[in-house]
């Protein structure tokens, strides 16, 4: 068996092509994610997206559409309760995504038939990828890339300083919904590969490597990328031949660049990303 | 003389207490205001409603129209471990308007000339976290003058520094005062900073007074505004504030 050897095969191709340009989208998005402290709601929101996904499955709507649909609701719901200030955004998150997850649970175990999908949803597979999912992945890449270059500066005031930015004339309620938006987007499109129990780590884990070996901004939007994009398609020769999940895979790979990152920039390093490992 | 700004009545809760409750307050062209209180006394949101960051609950902030506010934070309230440099955080001060990514020439000249005006020449490239806390605050002070304000609103702007620091801020704001940029400030030094202004509104609640600082730093209004007994002492013709704690001997 040689290393190239599962690229004969179209399901794969496909499948490394996704994963690479879901690496590199994740990085890029995570970076937000991390420095506006959001991994949690990354985390939410693709657990919010299972509900949709299985719901999807059982009435046997098109996964985007239903789950989309469902994402971007969850999305808007806890901004609002958020916003509210009633309840802590984590309160809402977590109560918001874990029932929308239990019921994808629930539907799980009622139509045993959506099973398969579900699982695949679940952990990631790179099976069925289609010529179709990778462009609609690339499509995804390149609004991310044109939402980021467009409001780049408005966007890093509002993740840096929203009180000031909303003075200063940046609306940062618009921003924060682009920034929500770009998430729900980027879960939908990649959770099939990397799967909705470790997506969240995908968005993370590239964006705190770069800013461990970084104290640029720009930089770290470089970086991350890169790193995700590289974890993504050697995750998934290594998927392919320790014949494990392609999320699983992803991820350990994601987590191995964490620790040897983490050991060689030392105290330096820890400083850079004090405030996010603790 | 003009209103810059007018809070007509306002009240403001956020959902629980109310924090302010019926203030009544103008801000005219050329003011020089601190605002003194305890904690927790509704300073901040009486900043935030004159910045248009809050709503009133009741009540009614009139702006004139088209001013230019900028405001400074607390720096302890400033994420130091975000990556940026002192030129980035200056920049964003243009980030309504522009959408281009990549600062231009004539922005770059700017940022340098107010980072020159305020004794940081030569920090652009700096990590915001590796300045000292003087220049830390000098740089969120460039970053709102890059909008050329006409009122410039800071919270507690002395807050966490040294003596030194403290002087260079006051000298820098009154020098910004008398070059016509208005300025409203809150701060919890008396002492060191408000016995310094113009005008001085102590707030707890409610608007308990505004005037000069003979008219305003006296026991009675100070123990209104704090809760506790202070006593106030002239010392080489400026007011002097200490506590005047009870059962101790």
């Amino acid at each position: 068996m040689t290393l190239f050897e599962p690229f004969q095969f179209e399901f794969f191709r496909n499948g490394f092509m996704v994963a690479t340009l879901a690496g590199a989208i994740c990085g890029l998005v995570g970076v937000y994610v991390v420095l506006r402290s959001m991994s949690y709601i990354g985390h939410g929101l693709s657990h919010s997206i299972f509900g949709g996904a299985a719901a999807s499955a059982v009435l046997g709507v098109n996964f985007y559409l239903g789950a989309g649909m469902w994402g971007l609701l969850s999305a808007l719901m806890i901004g609002r309760v958020a916003r509210r200030g009633k309840i802590g955004a984590d309160a809402a998150i977590g109560v918001i995504t874990t029932a929308s997850f239990a019921l994808g649970l629930a539907l799980s175990n009622v139509f045993g038939q959506a099973k398969r999908s579900i699982e695949a949803v679940l952990f990631g597979s790179i099976l069925g990828v289609t010529t179709l999912e990778v462009v609609a992945v690339a499509c995804v890449g390149v609004l991310a890339i044109a939402i980021i270059g467009a409001f780049y500066r408005k966007l890093l005031f509002a993740t840096f300083d929203p009180e000031v930015a909303d003075v200063t004339g940046v609306n940062v309620g618009r921003m924060e919904a682009l920034l929500m938006l770009m998430l729900a987007v980027t879960i939908l499109f990649t959770m099939k590969i990397v799967g909705v129990l470790l997506i969240s780590a995908l968005l993370v884990t590239p964006a705190v490597i770069a800013r461990m070996v970084t104290n640029s901004f720009a930089r770290m939007l470089v970086i991350a990328p890169l790193v995700g994009a590289a974890c993504g398609a050697v995750g998934m020769v290594i998927s392919y031949h320790a014949d494990i999940s392609s999320g699983a895979s992803i991820i350990l790979l994601a987590a191995f660049v964490f620790i040897v990152v983490y050991t060689v920039t030392g105290a330096r390093g820890r400083g850079n990303a004090g405030g996010m490992i603790h | 003389m003009t209103n810059l700004v007018e809070l007509d009545g306002i009240s403001h809760s956020y959902g629980g207490p109310t924090v302010l409750e019926h203030v009544h307050l103008t801000i005219d062209e050329g003011s020089f205001l601190g605002v003194i209180g305890p904690s927790g006394s509704g300073k901040t949101t009486l900043l935030r409603l004159v910045l248009g960051n809050l709503r009133p609950t009741e009540g009614e902030v009139r702006r004139r129209t088209g001013l230019r506010i900028a405001y400074v934070p607390q720096v302890e309230t400033v994420n130091w471990n975000f990556p940026i440099t002192v030129s980035e955080v200056v920049l964003m001060a243009a980030a309504a308007k522009w959408y281009r990514p990549r600062a231009t020439e004539s922005e770059r000249k700017r940022v340098a000339e107010l980072l020159e005006q305020l004794g940081l020449g030569g920090f652009e490239h700096r990590h915001i976290r590796e300045l000292s806390g003087g220049q830390q605050q000098r740089v969120f002070l460039a970053r709102a003058l890059h909008r050329d304000p006409e009122l410039l609103v800071l919270d507690e702007p002395t807050s966490g520094v040294d003596v030194r620091t403290r002087h260079e801020v006051v000298h820098l704001l009154t020098d910004l005062h008398r070059n016509g940029t208005s300025v409203v400030l809150s701060t919890h030094d008396i002492n060191g900073l408000a016995a310094h202004l113009p005008l001085i509104a102590c707030v707890n609640r409610e608007l308990i007074a505004v005037g000069t600082p003979a008219e305003v730093l006296t026991s009675s209004v100070l123990e209104r505004t704090y809760g506790a007994p202070m006593e106030v002492l002239e010392h080489g013709g400026m007011l002097l504030v200490t506590d005047s704690p009870m059962g101790i001997e």
